[in-house]
Parts: structure tokens; sequence; C-alpha cells
């Protein structure tokens, strides 16, 4: 098919299909990260995870010949990671914030060491549903690529935010972030469910990283997340621990990060530098118009050693 | 920091003897070297088997190390900062090498400047940098004429576009890049002066998802023959052929990537290069310490033509490679103006490929569309 002259129209399609190409890692790694802080712990560790999970999601979708295995293998991967991060931090006058660190430092290091082999070669690609059969325009089609994480991530997203209103999980888990001793009285074990919940942080943002690698841009390298993870991280805080609200947190990152490119492409290219800072100039903006002296921290989870 | 300790102990206990007068000693602060045999040392900033800037210089180390009496050391994702100085250092003291390639632009000022004077007796050879009466004479510079390479690229791009709308993905605004645009659309105007080319900078040598976004947002805006100057092609080649967009390689051979969507591609043919340097180096020959070297001195190669290259594509890609290779070829030549309306060259004036006024150079021709900042 000829592609059509689309002009400044290229901007809001560029947005609006890197709102759903970039979006996913941020959005799972985003609700990994919102799961494990709502019982009451950090996990900074997930850059480090997202990475290792992008570098085994590439190399098992390489040698077993399906993507599918790459995501599964990536998820059981960063589910140890959250299942370390969950153990170590149960021991006493451990801090999770350092284990974060640690972690996502490791996490690189075993990633860049075991995936040395598969820079090189060729893995098979996720495939992606067609959204934009309804147009004629190359273009629009091409925005209109949506692969399959993407939508398991949004309705992953709705899933949450109804696990904390209305199920006894969510209400555990509550309980678990909010007061520890409130947890105890209860009977429950605070460091398991913690745990669990890391070890599930881990795997979604293993999954984010499978997202990555095994679609977009769809190749391993060692500089394929350039600090998504911590940003997702970020994230978090950003949507007030709410699901819904890290994927539209998600989406507006996606999008904005599209901007310098579709810009320069359309002709205005002066000062592009500042259009990649796009994002950032965005979260400080939201942030500082969101903030208030009166309900700091509204919606964080009381155990969190940020609130502390 | 142990390093460090150990680096500044070994330093001045090198100098404190040397100022005894014990001179002999300040060589035993070296590890010992059978006579003839040296030690050489590649620094990439990338991954060396990353399709790209740094296996095509991996690829040259290769060739060094099947070399009799030559042990090759290579260290990978090395930042351009006080981190290059540290692993010299390390290749210096720990290992004994006498003669360091510290591939990646910003390695050459101030880190290999800072370091020369301090090593007198290594030699620093950088690909890329600007060496210039003055600077440390135990350093050297060396690179290619690849634009001549985007030149030809461009010309089998020509033949290609049906929409006379050519992208290039670009990291930084450095002189080596811009040539390189330019060169692209002058080749792809021999073949139609209608053609321009879209150019989007990322701001990195290696960022992969702004990459795609850039390789996409060229495709949206109707880009049918892609080619880049980053670190490593591979995100680029593989989004522009799933948008189906031609491909035009650089730095190494990535037509595995991009199948019959490859058109052509300019390549660095370091192997050579090292290999001639390197000999001449334990032969005790002076090695020049500004070196460049185009298509007929074996510095640079061009993949060989995919088979989306039209007949007369080919037959235009040959006669002007013939007459790169006979030398004294000019891509930049008069009336030429930049993007900006300012003559670059007057009616009759050219600048040749080995013209050093060419790595300077600070703008976009006419033709490209996008701005240096």
């Amino acid at each position: 098919m000829e592609p059509v002259e689309i002009g400044l129209w290229g901007v809001p399609l560029a947005v609006l299909g890197g709102a759903i190409r970039v979006s996913t890692p941020f959005l799972f790694v985003s609700l990994g990260e919102c799961l494990t802080e709502r019982s009451g712990r950090i996990n900074l560790g997930l850059e480090g995870t997202l990475v290792f999970g992008a570098m085994t999601g590439y190399a098992l979708a390489y040698e077993s010949g399906s993507p599918y295995v790459g995501v599964l293998a990536a998820a059981l991967a960063g589910a140890c990671f959250g299942l370390l991060h969950g153990w170590i931090c149960k021991f006493r006058g451990v801090n999770d914030i350092a284990i974060g660190i640690a972690l996502m430092l490791l996490g690189m290091g075993l990633a860049f060491f075991f995936g040395k082999p598969y820079i090189q070669p060729v893995a098979p690609d996720l495939p992606a549903i067609n959204f934009g059969w309804w147009s004629d325009i190359p273009q629009v089609r091409a925005a209109l690529q949506v692969n399959v994480l993407f939508l398991l991530g949004g309705l992953l997203a709705v899933a949450m935010a109804w696990m904390f209103r209305s199920t006894r999980v969510g209400l555990t888990l509550r309980v678990v972030g909010d007061s520890t001793d409130a947890a105890r009285a209860m009977g429950l074990d605070p460091d398991r469910v913690r745990l669990l919940a890391t070890a599930a942080g881990g795997a979604l943002a293993g999954i984010g990283g499978a997202y990555l690698s095994l679609y977009y841009p769809g190749s391993w390298n060692e500089g394929i997340s350039s600090g998504q993870g911590l940003m997702a991280i970020a994230l978090v805080i950003f949507a007030r621990w709410n699901p819904i609200n890290c994927f539209w947190a998600a989406l507006l990152f996606g999008g904005a990060g599209a901007l310098g490119p579709a810009l320069q492409s359309v002709g205005v290219s002066e000062g592009y530098y500042l259009f990649f800072a796009a994002p950032y100039v965005l979260t400080l903006g939201l942030l500082i118009l969101t903030s208030s002296p009166d309900r700091a921290m509204q919606g964080a989870p009381l155990e969190l050693s940020l609130t502390k | 920091m142990t390093t460090f300790g150990k680096l500044n102990r070994r330093h001045f206990l090198g100098t404190s003897a040397a100022a005894l007068g014990a001179a002999a000693l300040g060589g035993l602060a070296r590890p010992a070297m059978a006579a003839g045999d040296l030690t050489v040392g590649f620094i990439y900033v990338g991954p060396k088997d990353d399709f790209g800037y740094n296996q095509a210089h991996a690829e040259g180390a290769a060739a060094v190390k099947e070399m009799a009496g030559v042990t090759v050391l290579e260290e990978e994702n090395v930042p351009e900062s006080q981190d290059v100085q540290n692993t010299m250092e390390s290749m210096i003291n720990f290992d004994g090498a006498g003669l360091l390639f510290p591939t990646s632009f910003g390695y050459f000022n101030p880190h290999i400047l800072e370091l020369a004077p301090k090593y007198a007796d290594v030699r620093f050879e950088h690909c890329g940098g600007l060496w210039a009466e003055g600077n440390p004479t135990n350093a050297g510079s060396y690179f290619g004429y690849i634009g001549m390479g985007q030149y030809l690229n461009g010309i089998a791009a020509g033949h290609a576009t049906k929409s006379k709308k050519i992208g290039f993905v670009a990291a930084k605004p450095i002189p080596q890049v811009l040539n390189n645009i330019n060169s692209f659309l002058l080749g792809a105007r021999a073949v139609d002066p209608e053609i321009t080319c879209q150019v989007i900078f990322t701001g990195e040598w290696s960022l992969a998802v702004k990459e795609a976004e850039a390789t996409n947002a060229l495709a949206d805006q109707g880009c049918d023959v892609i080619t880049c100057h980053v670190d490593g092609p591979k995100v680029v080649c593989e989004t522009a052929v799933a948008r189906g967009a031609y491909v035009c390689g650089y730095h190494a051979d990535q037509s595995p990537l991009a199948g019959d969507m490859y058109l052509t591609g300019a390549e660095w043919n370091w192997a050579g290069v090292y290999t001639d340097m390197v000999t001449k180096f334990m032969a005790g020959e002076a090695v020049p310490n500004f070196l460049r070297g185009g298509l007929a001195d074996g510095f640079i190669k061009m993949s060989p033509l995919g088979p989306a290259v039209s007949d007369a594509g080919r037959a235009q890609f040959e006669a002007v490679k013939g007459e790169i290779m006979a030398g004294g070829f000019a891509a930049i030549k008069g009336p030429l103006k930049d993007n900006a309306g300012n003559v670059i060259a007057a009616d009759g004036e050219a600048f040749v490929e080995t013209d050093v006024a060419l790595e300077s150079m600070d703008y976009l021709v006419e033709g490209v569309l996008g701005s240096t900042s």
C-alpha cells in the first residue's frame, strides 16, 4: 500500500501510536510495583528485573522458537527476583530500598552476562492484533497495531483495582500494607504476604521486559531499557497507588516519549533535546499541579518506608 | 576504589625510583614482556556484537589477534567518562599494553589527551578524533571517509525511493554524523534532485526505544528508504523493514536483519587498517598521528547490492564507486547551500573527500529536513 501524505497529523498519530507501543513496559512494571507497595514494601530492583526479563524472554524465545515461552520464562525469572527481595527483606534491620538497589544492579549485571550470546541472533516476535483494519491509511494501521500484552495490561489494571477494593486478597494486602500490627492481630503473616506480593510484582516486571525484547523495539541489547523501570516505579507514586491511574500514567509517558521524534519528523526540529525531556517535564508539572500541603502522600500505604 | 590506591602507589614507586636515578627500577614496575611481543588493548563504548560501530572494531581486533607475538585485550561497555581513563591505566599498568585503541568518539578529549603525557612510551590510537599539532605525539587519530559510503548508499536509495523522501535516524549532530546525512542526501540527489531527506536526532548513541520511535515517525511521513548513524543499527533496520521501508546499512553488514529490503550498506573495514598499524608499530616504523583513508585505501567497504536495486541503480552505483576509487571525488561541491540558505560552496568550489574542513562540518545541506540543534 502506498503511504498517504499525512503531514501534521503525524504528530497526534505518533503520540497515539507511541502511547500504545511504548507504554506497555511502564504499565507492567508500575502495576507490579503498585502491588508490592500496597503490601508495604518498595522494590526498587524492578529496573534490574525488567532488564533481566528482557534478556530471559529473548533468549528463551530464540532457543524454543516460541515468543510465548519467552514471556513465561521472563515472568518466572521476575518472580524469582521478587522472591529473593521478599525473602531478604523479612530479616530484621534490612532496608528494602537498599536491597532493591542491590538487586537492580545484580539483575542488570546478570542480564548482561548471560545475554552476551543473544545480542546477535534474531528471536521470533510476539504477534500484534490489527485494530486499524477499518482505515485505508497505512500510517493509521501501523499506529493501531496493538500487542496482546498491552490489552492484557489494561485488563490487569482493572482487575487489580477491583481486587484491592472488593476481594479478600485485596483486603489482606491492604491491611498488611497499612498496619503490620493490625495484620498480626488478624492472624495474618505480614512477611509471607509481602513475599508473595513482591514475587507477583517481579513477575509482572519480567513480562514488561519480555515486551521490550520481543515486541517493541523487539531486540535484546544492553541499552534496551534506558531507565524505563525506574521511571515506572516513580509512576506509582504519581498514580497514587491506584492501578487504573497507573494505566493512564503509562499511556501518558508512552505518548510523551513519542513526541520528540514525531515533532522532528514534521519539521519542528529546533531544540529537540527539550522535547525529549517532555515526559519528565510533564511529570514535574503534574506533580506540582496535583500536590497539596494538606493531603500529602494521599493513598500511600502507611507501612511504606517512604511514609514512615 | 582499591585499584586507585594500587595505581597511585605503583605510579609513585615508578617515579620515585626514577628520581633516585635507578631508571631500571621504573621499568620493573611494569609487567615484564618478552622482547618484540606487544599487548594491544581495544576499548569499546558498547557491546562488541551490536551489528554496528563496536562490532566493526571488534572484527578488526579479531584480525589483530591472529598476528604472531600479539596479545589482544578487549573491554566493552566503557562509558566516555573517567571510567575510560581507569580502563586505559589498568591495561597499561597491569597488563603491560603498549598500544591502545580507545575507539569511541568521546574518549579523545579530554581522556586520551590527559593520559598520553603521563605514559610517554605507550601509543594511543583514537578513532574519529582530530589529532592536531600540539597534541601529545604518542597519541594519534585515524578515521575513514565513510561519508563516501553514505553517498553510495544515497545512490541506491535514490533509485529505490518512490515517495522521493528518504529518512535518516541520527544520534548526535557531530561533524561525522552531519557529513553522513549530507552525503546520503547528495547521493540520492545525484539520481533525482527532487529527493529530500528527513533527519531525526535521538540525542544518544544507543537508545533502542527512541530509535524505534524515530524510525516509525519517518515511515509515517512517507520515507521509504531509511538509514542511520547510531551505534547499533539493529533496531532501526528491523523497525524500518516492519514498516515496509528499504534499508541502507551502516557500520557493519545488516543484510541478515533486513533480507530483501536491504539495498546496500557503508561498512568499516578495520581488519586491514589495524593489522597494518600493529605491524608498523612492532617494526618500530612511524605511524602517522593523523591517519585517514577511504574506499580505495580499504578503510571502508560497501555491502553487496541487494536484489531490490534496479539495473540502472547498479550501473550508477558501480560508476560512481569507480570514480571514488580513482580519488579526488567530492560530494560537497558548488553551487551548494545549507538548509538555512547560507552558501556552503560557491559555483566551481569543491570539498574533496580528504578535505580536513569536512571534519568540522556544522551544517545540513539544502534538501535535508532537520536542524543541528
